[in-house]
This record gives structure tokens, C-alpha cells and sequence, in this order.
């Protein structure tokens, strides 16, 4: 098939940018998503043109690294996808294709489609863990877990960090991977410890990060490739009102 | 170049106790006097730059990714092994020694083997105590499977992204010391050399991605936990940005590179559909546990499987080992996978796999029953080709996937530079010539948690050297030589790109160096790797600028470096004159067609020595030694 793509390039963070039209031709079915851009961008480099920037390294669908808007959408047209896990029979010959970075204000592009997510990183820092040295672990069976919790767990767990809820939500708010995060620990009895500082800590530097506040458009959830729910978010809240309830004013937001 | 494996003394069962006995310790005040630098956050960089912290070190880590939490054991599926035996079923540490070593084909070393069955234990415990979700039974305990061939239950899971919970539970271990301010960490920094000073690794040069600039970092040690090179194929089951870059400066800096050509292939992956495919992607071992694997019987059957009626299938693998069947282990199933491709009988529009149908499976357990077991796997396979495993069977073909050679290391994990330490997929030590199913996450955490931390100390307590101040030579001279480099590749200003280059390459090395070597598809492939790599200093063309974000420039560094790692590859192939676990001769076959070991001349791990680019390597010789298992012939019939 033949597609017209429109791409976003920007040179440097603080440079304006521009969309540039490029034809991609004699594009298979079988293609993904990324091999698609892969083939245009070795036509770029033998014109002597600059490849369009963008990142990927899995394509498994698992590491998280790749995301960009596809005609408006995080990910692409298909649910439950990465752009890597999207491959081009969800075109058709002639489509016209906009392709655009993750935008959000704590998400600062750095070139083309490749934006620093590393506020993510920092709401993890934050309270996003269990602390135990290693070496201190008591017996992996010491501590029988119901399945139905250790499955509600793992299905919060799965979160891939690749910033999709973000671009997807009109507030550009965090509020679902955080709440995974907050999600995932809360379900396990060894959580429990620290889970009113972790929910406050972790709130405090999403705020400080720049993302939005979350206001139930639901677009995060249909956006993530990994199917996480904004039940989570629901969780988190009440998580978030019972800690602060709690909490001596001086203790808020304190590292666990 | 001396090798000094430097094994503790004693029955195997006490010389890891033994040795941290014997080990100096650094006192607790003195721990932050003391700076690592650790290259790598996948389950060993991660893990390792964690432990450190909380144990005082001052700690400094880098990744070329956004984040730490991108590394590659995140894609890992399968699952970890433990002795813990929560079965029953007559697991112990000397059991998972044995299989290791046997299913190592008797080419790892016993004391390293037998340490890391040991830790295994303490792995689980951590991993349970960070939260890691694994799968537990109804009774609210840990579940456990059989996997890759062995006899008792003892791999640990979490669906099918075990490596992705065990990986985040490190890089969480990670962000909370970063937090406590421990460890600093340095992404989107690739390393680009290794700081000698008086032959001593003390340091590294990196390159920020984003801006260009290079920086040189100065430490009391180094640690490289930058996994492994299988994308020296260009086709593998690595992601895309795994390269040998790493490990192949430590060894131009004369770090001994071991048993380079142990490249483990897997069976079960989805063969490529197009020139433009960028990777293969993996599909979980544990599918042979229900699929059947065919091909028509017929070379050039272009049928869809459906028409083809059963009495025209050839089940090869049940055909051929009746006991084993279609759960052969990975090298044996690959061999003969190609060898029905490579007569005729591949399936599919590219003739490039075979079938594994789960036809059976589904009319004997149901589609519920099954999607229950591989519902995500099979999900998977739709989204890449279009094609449902419920109505027709998958396309299946072997891939490289894991690469069991890497640096040389002693017992603590040290290379032949004094200082610089090397662990996980980036190290040699445990899978001798063929890895398990479920063994690396087992050894990455194992050096990472368990290993690394403590044997570093030992290291740094005996040395005391001077800091090292940024405008010191060596420090100055490295800096210069990396940016050297790069000017060179910017100013080829070729016709050919970067990919195309390592397409070329890739092809080569699969077809000499992949699943069967030969010794003259080896020699050739040394005669044509040295000028492949002419033409690439000649020709490439490399667009852009070095001071920007230039990922055309990254990849140019590391194919660079592959086309110098290639030539020992081929080299370690060529001189390994044997068959064993994943390298397979086609001059050293038994009878039946299995690979054909020769302890006699080759119980050893080849240790390759840095004599200059396009200079033949000089080969060094660890000698194995076996005093607790009896050596033995794989046999899978």
C-alpha cells in the first residue's frame, strides 16, 4: 500500500517544530508500525536526510520505550497495543497517517517524537517500593497470599511506564500509572507497611512533576496498551483521603 | 594474560561459605569513601547498584535508556528457577547444580554453578518481600512449574512476564536508594570506553544522548551489567539497542572475552515475513507443552495446514525422539527444524517455519482451557501476523535469543582487569555451551542481589589507590580516542546506512556462525568479516550531527564494534573443534545426529586475548574441572 505520513519534527527542546510530509511506499500488511517508519527513515538517510527520531526497543510490546500519537490517538488505532505490537493491516492504501510525540507539559520533548518521561521515574523514587535490604527477606512462603490478591496485583503490576495515559488525558495527569503503582503494593500484605506515606509521597511528586489532576474523562484506560483500569484510580483516591485524614500535617508526604 | 579463577578451596558445599569468611570486609564507615560505578540497570546492573547502595557504597549507575526500568530482562517470559523444593518433588541445590551443569553440557565452571543453585533460595524470598506478584495457588502459596525439559517443578512465574515483575522489583529497590541518595543515576548515558589508569579499570567515558557531550566518570571500580550480543545477527530476540559495545571496549582494554561462539538459538519464535523485519519475537517455550510440531510431508506443499490430511504430516520431533517428543531441548528442536526448512518442507508464504499446532490440544482440553494457559501468547502471535493459533496452527522458526559466552570472570565476578567486574548476561560463568529455560533471571539477580556486593568489598579493601582528578591523562586520552572515534564515523560521509551494513553482517554470522558451523563456512566468514567491516569505515553514511540526538550515530558505534566481535566469534567457532550444547560442527556429530562432545581436548573455557583489530586473537585456557559430577552424554531419545 501507499501512505502519506505526517510527521512531527523538532530539532531540540526548545525549537519550534513542524510536521513534514513524507510518502511511504510499497508498505506490507505484515509490517509493524515501526518497521514501516524503520523503511522510510533509510530512504531519508540515503537522500541524505536527517531519519525522524523516535523510540522503540523491545517491540514486544513489554519494555514501554516506544509511544507517539497516531492520527490523535497514544498508540495507534488498535486497543490493547503498543505502536510496536501495531502492524500495518490496520491501514489501508492511501491512508494519510499523523504521527506526533507524547504531549504533555511534565512530558518536554527532546527531538521529533522522543519526549523525557523520566517523571515517572521520580513519582517511583517517591514511594513506588517496598523497602527491604537485601538479605532481610523472611521465606518466600512465610507469607500465604490469596490468589484472587496476588492476581489483582500482578493486573496492576503490568503497567509498561510508557506514558500513553498521560498523552491520552485533556489534563495530561499521571493519575493512572500512579495509581497502578499505589494499586499493585496496597494488594500485598508485605505493601501495607508503608502504604499511607507511599500514596502521599507519591500524589505529592506527581503534583510537583506538572502532571494534571485527574477529572474521570477515562481516556487513560483507553488508551493503555496494557488494559489497566481507572478502578485503580478510584483505589488510589480513597487510599489518598485516608492517609491524609490521617496524617500529622508535618508527616505528609514524608519518604516511607 | 593470567587466568587465576581463584576458587575457594573445600567441599563444594562450603566454598561460598568459606569464601565470605575468608573475605576482607570493608568497614561500615568506610563504605562511602568507596565509589562503583555500575554500566547496566537490567536484574543485575539493578540489582546490584540497589544492594550497594543500601549497603554504603557510593554508587553511580548508567543507562542508555529514559529509564532503568527499560532494560531487556523485562521481555524475559518464562520464569526463574529455586531449589526450594515447596513441591516436594525431590528438588535440592545439587539437583539444580546437576541439571545446570549437565543441561551447560559440561562446559561451566562447578563452584560458580553450584553457588548460584545455592542462592537461588534467597532470591525467591527477596523477590517475594519487594511485592513481586508471582503466581500462587489457591491456598494462597507460591505456585511452581516444570519448564524446559526439567523433572521437578521448580520455576517460579509470573504469567508469562516473570522477567518484567523481577525487574521491576529491582529498578523499585533502585529508584529508593536513588531516593535516599545512595546511588545517582546517569540516563540516557552510553559508555563509550573503559578508563585505564596503571591497568587498572578506573572509570568510564560516556556520551549523553541527548546532548552529544562526552563526560568521563572516575571510580574505584567498574561493573558492567550490559547483557549480551546476540544481535550480532541483526536478527534476534534481543531488543533493538542490545549491542556488545560494552564489553567489547573492556576487552580491547584486555578484559579476556570467554567462549564468544556459545550463542544459545530458540526454537520457538515467529519467523521473519519481509526484508524489512527488524526483529524476531519470541514465544514462550512452555507452548510445547501442548503444541505439536510438523511439517508436510511432502517438500513443496504449499497447502494451508488444514487441507493437508494427517497421514501427509510429518511430526517430526515425535518421530524422531519418542520419549522426548515435541519438549526436546531448545538446540536439538531448532537443528532439526532447520533441517526440515532447509529441505523443502518449511510452511508459510516465505517457506521460513514450521507448524505448531494446537489442534489436539484444543479438541482434548478445550478452547477455554487453553486460552486460560496461552491466551496472551496466542494474542500475541494474532497482533504480529494476522492469524489465530485457535483456527490455524502458528508459524514457528529458531532464533537467536541468549548468549552464554561473554567477558571472563573469576570467582567474584572480576574480569582480567584488575578492578573491572562483569556479571549477568554480560559475564561467561554459569551456562557453560547451553542455557536452561528460567536460569538467567536465576544468575542475573544471583550476581546482582547476592554476589557482586560482597565480593566488590574484598576487591576494594585490598586495593588503595589515589583518586583519580579529571585532567589526568589517562583520563584525557580516552576521552580523546572515544571522540576520535566518532569523528570518524560522522566523516565517512558514505552511500550505504547503518542498517544495511548490519543486515549484512547479521546474515553472514547466521549463516557461518548461527546454528551450525562448519570449518569452512568459518574460515570464509573470517576471510569476508574484515572486509565488510573495510567497506563500513568506507562507505557508511552516517547523517546529522555527533553534539545533537543522533540515533543513526548510536547504532554506528555498535555495529562498528560487531564487526570487530564478529571475527573472534568465528575464531572461538573455528578453534572449538568439538560440538557442544549450542555449538554445533557439522564435522562432530554422533551417529544419530547429535552433538558430539571431546572432554579430552576440549574441557576447557576458551579465553580470547586482544591483539589488535583484523589480529588473529590469542587464545588462553581455563581447564574445567569436574570432581562432583561424573561427565556423561546428553541423551533426549
Amino acid at each position: 500500500m501507499q501512505l502519506t505520513l505526517h510527521v512531527w519534527r523538532q530539532d531540540s527542546p526548545g525549537k519550534a517544530g513542524r510536521h513534514e510530509k513524507y510518502e511511504a511506499r510499497d508498505v506490507s500488511e505484515h509490517m509493524s508500525f515501526l518497521e514501516m517508519l524503520d523503511v522510510v527513515n533509510e530512504r531519508l538517510t540515503e537522500e541524505g536526510k536527517e531519519p525522524i527520531a523516535f523510540e522503540h526497543d523491545c517491540r514486544e510490546g513489554i519494555c514501554g520505550t516506544c509511544g507517539m500519537m497516531i492520527n490523535g490517538v497514544p498508540h495507534g488505532p488498535k486497543s490493547m497495543t503498543t505502536a510496536c505490537q501495531l502492524h500495518m493491516r490496520s491501514f489501508k492504501d492511501g491512508d494519510e497517517i499523523w504521527i506526533e510525540p507524547w504531549r504533555a507539559t511534565a512530558f518536554p520533548v527532546l527531538k521529533d517524537l522522543v519526549v523525557d518521561r523520566s517523571g515517572f521515574d521520580r513519582i517511583i523514587q517517591s514511594g513506588g517500593y517496598i523497602s527491604v535490604r537485601t538479605g532481610s527477606a523472611p521465606d518466600g512462603n512465610a507469607i500465604p497470599i490469596r490468589k484472587e490478591d496476588a492476581d489483582a496485583a500482578f493486573d496492576a503490576a503490568t503497567c509498561i511506564g510508557c506514558g500513553a495515559c498521560v498523552a491520552a488525558c485533556p489534563n495530561a495527569s499521571a493519575m493512572l500509572f500512579t495509581a497502578a503503582k499505589v494499586t499493585h503494593l496496597a494488594k500485598m500484605p508485605q505493601g501495607q507497611t508503608e502504604r499511607w506515606d507511599r500514596v502521599l509521597g507519591m500524589v505529592e511528586t506527581h503534583d510537583a512533576e506538572g502532571f494534571g489532576n485527574c477529572t474521570n474523562h477515562g481516556a487513560c484506560q483507553e488508551a493503555c496498551p496494557k488494559g489497566i483500569s481507572i478502578d485503580y484510580i478510584a483505589q488510589l483516591n480513597r487510599d489518598l483521603i485516608k492517609a491524609t485524614l490521617s496524617a500529622k500535617p508535618e508527616e505528609s508526604g514524608k519518604d516511607a | 594474560m593470567e587466568l587465576k579463577s581463584n576458587i575457594p578451596s573445600g567441599p563444594i558445599a562450603d566454598k561460598w561459605d568459606n569464601h565470605r569468611f575468608d573475605m576482607k570486609l570493608v568497614n561500615p564507615a568506610n563504605k562511602r569513601k568507596y565509589e562503583v560505578i555500575i554500566v547496566g540497570t537490567g536484574l543485575a546492573g539493578a540489582s546490584a547498584a540497589a544492594t550497594m547502595g543500601e549497603l554504603g557504597y557510593n554508587v553511580k549507575v548508567f543507562t542508555f535508556h529514559d529509564s532503568p526500568r527499560r532494560a531487556h530482562s523485562i521481555a524475559a517470559q518464562g520464569g526463574i528457577n529455586a531449589a526450594k523444593n515447596y513441591q516436594n518433588d525431590g528438588d535440592s541445590v545439587f539437583r539444580l547444580f546437576y541439571d545446570t551443569i549437565k543441561g551447560g553440557d559440561f562446559r561451566s565452571r562447578e563452584a560458580n554453578v553450584y553457588r548460584l543453585a545455592q542462592i537461588s533460595l534467597n532470591i525467591i524470598d527477596q523477590a517475594v518481600a519487594q511485592g513481586v506478584p508471582f503466581a500462587r495457588e489457591y491456598g494462597g502459596l507460591l505456585a511452581n512449574r516444570s519448564f524446559g525439559g526439567a523433572q521437578v517443578s521448580r520455576t517460579f512465574y509470573a504469567r508469562g512476564q516473570t522477567g518484567q515483575q523481577l525487574l521491576l522489583g529491582s529498578y523499585q529497590a533502585l529508584e529508593r536508594q536513588i531516593q535516599a541518595g545512595t546511588v545517582q543515576i546517569s540516563t540516557r548515558q552510553e559508555m563509550m570506553d573503559v578508563i585505564m589508569v596503571d591497568g587498572v579499570a578506573r572509570g568510564i567515558v560516556t556520551r549523553d544522548l541527548v546532548s552529544g557531550k562526552l563526560q568521563s566518570h572516575t571510580a574505584d571500580a567498574v561493573v558492567l551489567a550490559t547483557g549480551g550480543y546476540s544481535n550480532v545477527f541483526f536478527l534476534s530476540t534481543n531488543a533493538k539497542h542490545c549491542n556488545v559495545t560494552a564489553a567489547w571496549r573492556a576487552h580491547r582494554r584486555g578484559a579476556g572475552f570467554a567462549n564468544p561462539c556459545y550463542t544459545q538459538i530458540h526454537p520457538t519464535c515467529i519467523p521473519p515475513s519481509g526484508d524489512y523485519q527488524s526483529k524476531l519475537t519470541l514465544m514462550s517455550e512452555s507452548l510445547r507443552n501442548d503444541g505439536r510440531i510438523w511439517v508436510p510431508k511432502d517438500a513443496g506443499d504449499s497447502r494451508p495446514a488444514r487441507d493437508i490430511p494427517e497421514s501427509e504430516r510429518d511430526y517430526y520431533l515425535e518421530r524422531i525422539y519418542p520419549s522426548f517428543g515435541n519438549l526436546s531441548p531448545r538446540d536439538i528442536a531448532s537443528r532439526r527444524a532447520k533441517e526440515m526448512v532447509d529441505a523443502g518442507h518449511g510452511i508459510g508464504e516465505m517457506k521460513n517455519g514450521v507448524f505448531l499446532d494446537f489442534k489436539d490440544a484444543i479438541a482434548r482440553l478445550g478452547q477455554d482451557q487453553i486460552s486460560e494457559r496461552y491466551g496472551n501468547l496466542f494474542a500475541m502471535y494474532e497482533k504480529i501476523t494476522g492469524e489465530s493459533p485457535y483456527k490455524q496452527p502458528m508459524r514457528i522458526y529458531p532464533a537467536p535469543h541468549y548468549t552464554m559466552g561473554g567477558l571472563w570472570v573469576d570467582y567474584d565476578l572480576m574480569t582480567t582487569v584488575p578492578g573491572l567486574f562483569a556479571i549477568g548476561e554480560a559475564n561467561f560463568s554459569d551456562h557453560g555451551a547451553n542455557r536452561l529455560g528460567a536460569s538467567a533471571l536465576m544468575q542475573g539477580l544471583a550476581d546482582g542481589y547476592f554476589v557482586i556486593p560482597l565480593t566488590i568489598g574484598n576487591y576494594l579493601a585490598r586495593v588503595s589507590h589515589d583518586s583519580v582528578s579529571d585532567d589526568h591523562a589517562a583520563v584525557r586520552d580516552t576521552e580523546r580516542e572515544v571522540t576520535e572515534r566518532l569523528d570518524r564515523l560522522m566523516s565517512v560521509n558514505g552511500n550505504r546506512t547503518v542498517d544495511s551494513f548490519h543486515i549484512e553482517l547479521g546474515r553472514l554470522m547466521w549463516n557461518a556462525c548461527g546454528m551450525e558451523r562448519s570449518e569452512a563456512g568459518l574460515r570464509d566468514a573470517i576471510a569476508r568479516i574484515p572486509e565488510l567491516r573495510e567497506e563500513f569505515w568506507r562507505d557508511v553514511r552516517v547523517p546529522g550531527s555527533a553534539a545533537d540526538l543522533n540515533q543513526s550515530l548510536e547504532k554506528a558505534g555498535r555495529v562498528a564494534d560487531f564487526m570487530e566481535f564478529a571475527e573472534v566469534m568465528c575464531h572461538d567457532a573455528l578453534a572449538r573443534d568439538e560440538s557442544c550444547g549450542a555449538h554445533y560442527r557439522v564435522e562432530h556429530v554422533t551417529d544419530d545426529g547429535e552433538a558430539k562432545r571431546d572432554d579430552e581436548n576440549f574441557s576447557h573455557a576458551s579465553v580470547w586475548e586482544f591483539q589488535g583489530v583484523g589480529n588473529e586473537p590469542r587464545l588462553h585456557k581455563e581447564e574445567l574441572e569436574f570432581e562432583n559430577v561424573q561427565l556423561s552424554t546428553r541423551s533426549y531419545k
